[in-house]
């Protein structure tokens, strides 16, 4: 009776019935509840109405773009949020004392997750801050000695654009080109180094692709030409294992919406022994070692400290997952349809983040095709631009499929039937949109299609 | 106090999974469920009664915070969709 109760009420909370429309089978957003009517035979406004309305909302794969928080997360969080709501530098009471006990134990956490001392870490308010603050502020600390830096091609946007700042400011700037792979040249970053490079910035897992980059052994060629390294590791952290002092990595930025914390909050690793001297960009009261000035905002770097030590106990467990669900997800679109390419090299690639291109069909209709799965082709902070993204330029990618790329991204909360469903309508719809497409019919004659001569209108 | 004996840690299991099914949101409810499975199916060859009670405390801990966040989740669920009009969040209708 309790169970029933139980049932009824979850799966009022979590299931709609939008009418007759509901024939396709969304079955990773009801739940089979066997005492409820079928589901065409329920109309939609008349038995809803009394109760609160139950929605229907897409399935979430996209967790490149934010991810959902962790409910312990949110459990640390909120006594911070209702009750123990000091600031934490205020220095004469009991608010502020216990305010900032919690920042320096989440401090900890977050250096316990990549290997580093809670004093070299500061926290920023998103990882385009600590990337802000990495390059601009070790460029112009070693400005009158260095004046070169080396990026990739690749990198988030956030770097790109710090970068070409820096070049406004008379700073000479290598953007380094990837393979077909995604992955840079070791050989090509090496010669790049020049007697006046203050800082290598390589992102470690890249948000659009999934690509590793070979962090260590960037490190290692970094520190033996006395050249910092920073790395964008926003993707990576809490997902792969990491340690500054193996890799050498000597800045690091972090974000908390990336690995199932709060959005708004993020910190930066800054390296102490040997001391990387960083120029604040934020002037201020003198917070976090006069790196980031600012009140930190207490519940939001609980709640990044937790989703650390999470990510952390989680790790292995959620990666044996998240690679079982991404290679069937993989050989079931890859074994249904012809001409569907992976981006990125498939050995050095983070499970998580599938980057598909489907020949002949347009990205953008295809993800209007699936509207039950939130999905996104490149990454969020292009998304508002119809032009194809700068990571598939970047690897070689032919125009015509870089249009056509969809970028899957499967968590710690996607389960089985969501990658099941996502497949299926993947599939269905590719085939739809490909049996509408001239140019797939034209493929299906035989006929090369780089070989037609297009006509001028 | 004496280690936890195999009946009170099914009946802790058990507590568990009834707990996390009230999770409104689908998400949340099936990670719960699945981890929980998992987690007491990987520990259940634990010996040492010191070990076993570090776990068992730590499930007891994580059976607080599910029983907080779906109290929790449960208001908030229930404010936003009350209001709400039904048209808002219906699949798109007119895509064939």
């Amino acid at each position: 009776m309790l169970l029933r109760a139980a049932w009824r009420r979850a799966a009022v909370a979590v299931t709609a019935a939008t009418g007759p429309k509901a024939a396709a089978p969304t079955r990773g957003l009801r739940l089979r509840v066997r005492d409820r009517a079928p589901q065409s035979a329920v109309p939609a406004d008349t038995a809803a109405a009394p109760e609160t309305g139950p929605v229907l909302r897409p399935l979430y794969m996209d967790v490149q773009a934010t991810t959902p928080l962790d409910p312990r997360v949110l459990d640390a969080m909120l006594p911070y949020l209702v009750n123990y709501y000091g600031n934490p530098h205020s220095r004469t009471h009991a608010y502020g004392w216990e305010s900032e006990a919690a920042m320096e134990r989440a401090r900890q956490q977050v250096a316990s997750l990549i290997g580093a001392d809670p004093r070299e870490i500061v926290f920023t308010s998103g990882a385009t801050e600590s990337n802000n603050i990495a390059i601009k502020g070790v460029a112009r600390f070693y400005r009158s000695r260095k004046k070169h830096l080396i990026t990739t091609q690749t990198e988030h946007k956030c770097v790109l654009d710090s970068c070409r700042s820096l070049e406004a400011e008379g700073f000479q700037v290598t953007y380094l080109p990837v393979q077909k792979s995604g992955i840079i040249d070791l050989k090509e970053l090496e010669a790049a180094i020049q007697p006046d490079t203050s800082l290598v910035s390589v992102m470690t897992v890249n948000n659009e692709i999934g690509v590793k980059q070979p962090i260590a052994e960037i490190g290692r060629i970094c520190s033996s030409r006395k050249v910092y390294f920073h790395t964008d590791a926003a993707q990576a952290v809490g997902k792969i294992p990491l340690d500054v002092n193996d890799m050498k990595i000597d800045l690091m930025s972090i974000s908390g919406h990336k690995i199932y914390g709060p959005k708004g909050v993020g910190a930066v690793y800054i390296r102490r022994r040997p001391r990387v001297r960083v120029e604040a960009l934020q002037s201020g009261g003198g917070q976090e070692r006069g790196m980031r000035s600012g009140t930190v905002p207490t519940p939001l770097v609980v709640g990044l400290g937790a989703a650390c030590e999470v990510a952390q106990q989680e790790m292995e467990y959620d990666h044996k997952r998240i690679s079982k669900l991404a290679e069937r997800l993989i050989q079931n679109i890859m074994k249904s349809l012809p001409d569907v390419v992976m981006n990125g090299d498939p050995e050095h690639h983070y499970p998580g983040c599938i980057n598909l291109s489907f020949a002949y069909v347009e990205g953008e209709s295809l993800l209007m095709a699936l509207k039950d799965v939130a999905l996104s082709s490149g990454s969020a902070c292009t998304s508002a631009s119809l032009e194809p993204s700068y990571v598939l330029r970047a690897i070689g990618t032919d125009e015509d499929l870089a249009h056509s790329s969809i970028r899957f991204g499967i968590g710690r909360f996607t389960t089985e039937e969501e990658v099941d469903y996502t497949v299926e309508k993947c599939i269905q719809h590719v085939k739809r949109l490909r049996e509408m497409s001239p140019l797939w019919e034209m493929v299906q004659d035989g006929i090369d299609l780089k070989s037609i001569k297009w006509t001028q209108h | 106090m004496a280690a936890s004996s195999r009946a009170q840690v099914l009946d802790l299991y058990r507590t568990m999974l009834r707990e996390s099914k009230r999770f409104s949101a689908y998400n949340y409810r099936t990670y719960a469920v699945r981890r929980i499975r998992d987690a007491f199916r990987e520990n259940k060859n634990v010996k040492d009664p010191v070990e076993i009670q570090t776990l068992v405390n730590k499930a007891k801990r994580d059976l607080g915070i599910i029983r907080r966040q779906v109290a929790e989740q449960g208001t908030a669920a229930g404010r936003k969709s009350g209001s709400r009009s039904q048209s808002l969040g219906k699949p798109c209708t007119t895509w064939p």
